[in-house]
């Protein structure tokens, strides 16, 4: 506990001392400048007319695969951070494990190749 | 006096809080030069003069910049989710920021010296896009929606390839830590010692992917001018479009000082002889973002498709691979320990 507080308390401290900066500068705008809204001005951007309907529209499904295959890359990078720091301590044992963990996403990761998630066109 | 600041709570706490200010306003600083540096780059590659008005040179460009934006209205777009549309550009900043928190400058000149640094650094810099998406989503506006999903894929699919070639180093040089992953690099050749030589081909990787992930042009598709106008940020504008531009920038110069530490030895002198210290880490990051802002000037915007495609179909197998083969190499003691630097205790 004593070791977590002293390594994480100045991460802490200069959590506040950001969330402290940037709240200065979005209120020094708030507090200083003209505020003179208009119809026309706070509606949203288009091509020179009103917007048709909302924007928060259907999009890509794709965006969701992308994510989706992030998650499993991403847990993947997670598992191998601790195996990366204890390599010289797991030996032949782990390392082959490894290896094997990393064959078995490999053939996942050719699966999905083959089965065209990774296309964009 | 020193009793005060090592022994009560309340001493150690403004201590730390002077740490802090003593990293966060010279960054702050240096980042107003390097803003008028990037565009004055930028500039002198298209044979323009770049900023040269305000100060000697156009010197204090960005704190007349600054200005501006303070004086700007802040205007909320009619349908947008206020307290989100807020939230968002603070997030940028704040994540951009306190990732500084575990970079070394010197050898145990850090404010926290996690021995986990590098998963926090990686922890942090993936929820910078939040940020992004928040902005993107609270704005109610086609563009921005667009240009934050876009974006949002971007960052996350570079983010694994950066993962994985981080793993490389840590397997060379068995921990998280700057200090120790500096120490590693720490040889008789000076420059030739470093991990720039052994991880090559990662150099190359991480700093594309760094692009990428920082949405610098030539991967600037969230906010690509001519089809998107400003992408996340269209509907922002004050000083919340100047927090999402700090973050940003904040956030390039934070991959500079990853590529400085990871693979330039950080403070390490490259001749040997020379003493090491801050000068070298800050001299090295300086020319990395040179680099950036010279890949800025030169280049061609990519096309969506083909930067996903770079993203997942060649990144991620080199990447995979190299951490693969870099194992084999540690596990086996090939060239001479060059990527097991904790076997020959160096």
């Amino acid at each position: 506990m004593e070791d977590l507080l002293r390594d994480f308390l100045p991460v802490i401290i200069f959590l506040g001392l950001a969330i402290a900066l940037g709240l200065v500068f979005i209120f020094a705008a708030l507090i200083i400048a003209v505020r003179n809204p208009d119809p026309e001005k706070v509606s949203a951007y288009e091509c020179g007319f009103n917007a048709f309907d909302d924007a928060r529209m259907k999009f890509d499904v794709r965006f969701y695969l992308v994510s989706i295959l992030f998650i499993i890359f991403d847990l993947e990078i997670a598992f191998l951070f601790p195996w990366a720091v204890a390599f010289k301590d797991v030996g032949l044992v782990g390392f082959w494990s490894m290896m094997v963990f990393l064959g078995v996403l490999t053939v996942g990761f050719a699966y999905e190749w083959k089965k065209g998630a990774l296309e964009w066109a | 006096m020193v009793e005060f600041f090592t022994t009560t709570n309340l001493g150690i706490a403004l201590l730390i809080l002077g740490q802090c200010l003593l990293v966060l306003l010279p960054l702050l600083a240096a980042l107003a030069f390097l803003m008028y540096g990037d565009r004055k780059v930028w500039a002198a590659v298209q044979m323009r003069k770049g900023p040269n008005v305000v100060g000697v040179f156009g010197l204090l460009q960005s704190f007349a910049d600054l200005l501006k934006y303070v004086v700007k209205e802040v205007v909320v777009p009619a349908g947008a989710d206020k307290f989100v549309f807020y939230l968002a550009p603070m997030i940028t900043f704040v994540m951009a920021v306190i990732a500084w928190a575990a970079i070394p400058w010197n050898d145990g000149w850090v404010i926290s010296d996690l021995n986990v640094a590098i998963l926090y650094i990686f922890a942090i810099s993936s929820l910078e896009v939040y940020g992004v998406i928040m902005g993107g989503w609270a704005s109610n506006s086609k563009y921005p929606f667009l240009g934050a999903l876009r974006s949002a894929a971007q960052m996350i699919s570079y983010e694994v390839s950066i993962g994985l070639i981080i793993i490389g180093v840590i397997i060379s040089s068995g921990s998280m830590n700057f200090g120790d992953i500096v120490a590693a690099q720490d040889g008789r050749f000076g420059i030739f010692s470093w991990y720039w030589i052994p991880h090559f081909p990662m150099v190359v990787l991480f700093f594309v992917s760094a692009l990428a992930e920082t949405n610098r042009p030539p991967f600037d598709l969230p906010e690509a001018e001519s089809e998107l106008v400003a992408g996340y940020q269209v509907e922002y504008s004050s000083t919340p479009f100047l927090l999402f531009m700090i973050g940003e920038l904040m956030a390039i110069v934070l991959m500079c000082a990853l590529i400085t530490l990871m693979f330039f030895g950080g403070w390490l002198s490259p001749i040997p002889g020379l003493p090491d210290g801050i000068f070298w880490m800050i001299l090295k990051m300086g020319f990395f973002f040179f680099i950036f802002a010279m890949v800025k000037a030169i280049t061609p915007r990519y096309r969506y498709d083909q930067l996903m495609r770079i993203g997942w179909k060649v990144f991620l197998p080199l990447s995979l691979a190299w951490v693969v083969l870099v194992a084999f190499f540690a596990q086996f003691g090939a060239f001479g320990g060059a990527y097991a630097r904790w076997a020959i205790g160096g």
